[in-house]
């Protein structure tokens, strides 16, 4: 599984309260998790992320449990999300939706372009190739499967 | 042999586990997204209902139409498929399920963050999110990396004002917001024995504000005692010899008040070190600060007196409020000029009920103090009951008294 994406660089320990504010929850309608992704971090960041890759400091999706914040990103049409380390129960929701996470320390600027390949375990950017953890082969079957709810009506 | 973790989840720590849940439970929240999740996954099988708890908090009663029609649809789903269901003014998913629901040993998933409150009685319980619950009502399982484990031992006993939710505070300012990240947390020692379930469950709340799975204590005495007057006969848990990845040592008579300053749990103050500081709010609640010993322990400073500014007291489950009228500790708050909530999770994650304004500045028990999180422009302060209660006497950041 490959990908490709400009890089839009935010910081550490960035919580899903950041991610998607607590005042946007109560509702199915998708398109407002994504008109309002990230608004507490940086209002002018939901325009940005089409086509790109989050390139985040250590312990992102970290806080509430909000599946919320995993579909609004994937919807907002994010490639991937690079960090060196993930909250753990975002790190499942983001696999669930079908949005793929690289752990990685990765070093790079606003803009750089960042490729990947999720099943030979690199990411590249700025001419600096990384090596990366695969996922677990069952989070892989499920990304491949475009998350959980694909998984399980493929019938597995 | 092994940690608690290991032999509750039958494998060796970072290897991946199938396991049978034995409680899977959602709040009007997430329960929401779990049944959208669960309708698309095409069976619309639930495997078995007696597993599985509805259990709404988060927005009780529904503050505008919206959110009504979202729980009108869970709550006929959950009258319609036979599984547990608790409506409005119940209380909080976590406390519902540890007044004598939860057992030790069991497997629980909450779909939830603090659902790891649940180890305090030594089962394995951590949070999921809504996809995933949705996978757990079809199949009744789930898989797990089974954790490392971090030994917190406890030594001694707490002295002056400092209560569980202080080393709570002081625990994760060590180990930092990411600091057990994958991680369970072990409370072990000799000082255990001296912590109420309420106290575990209080340590147990924090255990995510460190990126950890899970935090857990092993059944005793007092776990068994507790469970007793629920109608469960439980045995105690006998350690182990087993391998920690590292072990971190807490002397209760060191503890001291403290607050965790806005925006971040692990930023940890002295209260001294703040005294002093105006407030606007003074919230008593949560999952982490809603149970009757909180309520009692702020009733007994107020009684009497008169607090200084708005304090919301929300109880943690109708049992809790129940409690508080039978003993009169509800009649001493609201003479006190408290104002009283309904069960639930209250105003913690800015939905309702004590909502706060632009520059406002909130003193809660609760366990995060994330930026906008009680509303736009608010800050929170995280502190003990007994912190809160002297601040809210004062109507400043006031240092509690030795009681």
């Amino acid at each position: 599984m490959q990908g490709k994406g400009r890089a839009v660089c935010i910081g550490a320990d960035i919580d899903t309260d950041l991610v998607i504010a607590g005042r946007y929850l109560r509702t199915k309608d998708h398109s407002i998790w994504v008109a309002h992704v990230f608004e507490d971090l940086d209002p002018s960041l939901a325009s940005r992320l089409n086509g790109a890759v989050i390139v985040a400091g250590k312990n992102f999706g970290c806080g509430s449990s909000r599946e919320q914040a995993a579909i609004a990103i994937h919807e907002a049409g994010v490639v991937a999300v690079v960090a060196p380390s993930f909250a753990r129960i975002f790190f499942r929701n983001a696999i669930n939706v079908g949005l793929p996470l690289i752990e990685c320390n990765l070093s790079c600027t606003q803009g750089s372009l960042v490729t990947f390949d999720l099943t030979e375990g690199w990411v590249e950017a700025e001419g600096k190739k990384y090596t990366t953890c695969p996922l677990s082969p069952r989070m892989q079957e499920i990304l491949a499967a475009g998350g959980l709810v694909n998984y399980w009506r493929s019938g597995r | 042999m092994g940690t608690l973790s290991e032999r509750i989840l039958h494998g060796t720590a970072g290897e991946y586990v199938d396991r049978a849940i034995d409680r899977a439970y959602v709040h009007d929240g997430t329960g929401v997204l779990t049944l959208e999740a669960w309708k698309s996954m095409g069976e619309q099988r639930i495997q078995d209902a007696s597993h599985i708890h509805i259990l709404f908090d988060h927005i009780v009663p529904a503050n505008n139409s919206t959110t009504a029609t979202l729980q009108h649809e869970l709550r006929e789903f959950a009258r319609s498929s036979f599984l547990h269901f608790s409506d409005v003014g119940g209380g909080i998913c976590h406390q519902i399920m540890s007044e004598g629901i939860v057992l030790p040993g069991d497997v629980v998933v909450g779909a939830d963050s603090h659902s790891c409150t649940l180890g305090a009685f030594g089962a394995f319980a951590t949070g999921v999110g809504a996809t995933d619950m949705a996978a757990i009502w079809m199949t009744g399982e789930t898989w797990f990396r089974v954790p490392e484990s971090t030994g917190m031992h406890l030594s001694g006993t707490f002295t002056g004002a400092a209560e569980a939710k202080d080393l709570a505070l002081t625990y994760v300012s060590k180990l930092g917001m990411d600091g057990a990240s994958y991680q369970s947390l072990e409370f072990i020692g000799e000082g255990t024995a001296a912590l109420s379930m309420d106290d575990r469950l209080t340590l147990c709340n924090l255990a995510v504000e460190t990126g950890a799975k899970a935090g857990m204590f092993y059944a005793d005495d007092i776990t068994v005692q507790y469970l007793a007057t629920a109608g469960h006969t439980v045995k105690p848990q006998e350690p182990e010899p087993c391998r920690y990845i590292r072990e971190l040592d807490f002397d209760l008579s060191d503890i001291a008040p403290v607050i965790a300053v806005p925006p971040r749990v692990d930023t940890v103050k002295p209260v001294h070190d703040l005294a002093g500081l105006p407030l606007d709010q003074v919230f008593v609640g949560t999952c982490t600060n809603g149970r009757y010993t909180d309520l009692a322990r702020f009733a007994r400073v107020v009684k009497g007196k008169n607090v200084a500014i708005r304090t919301i007291i929300v109880p943690a489950s109708r049992a809790v409020l129940q409690e508080a009228i039978r003993t009169g500790v509800l009649a001493s708050l609201i003479e006190a000029g408290c104002t009283i909530g309904t069960p639930g999770c209250g105003p913690c994650l800015g939905a309702h009920m004590g909502v706060l304004g632009e520059g406002e500045v909130c003193l809660s028990t609760a366990n995060r103090n994330f930026k906008n999180r009680m509303g736009v422009g608010g800050e929170i302060f995280l502190s003990s009951v007994a912190t809160a209660a002297a601040s809210a006497l004062e109507g400043e950041i006031t240092e509690p008294e030795v009681t």
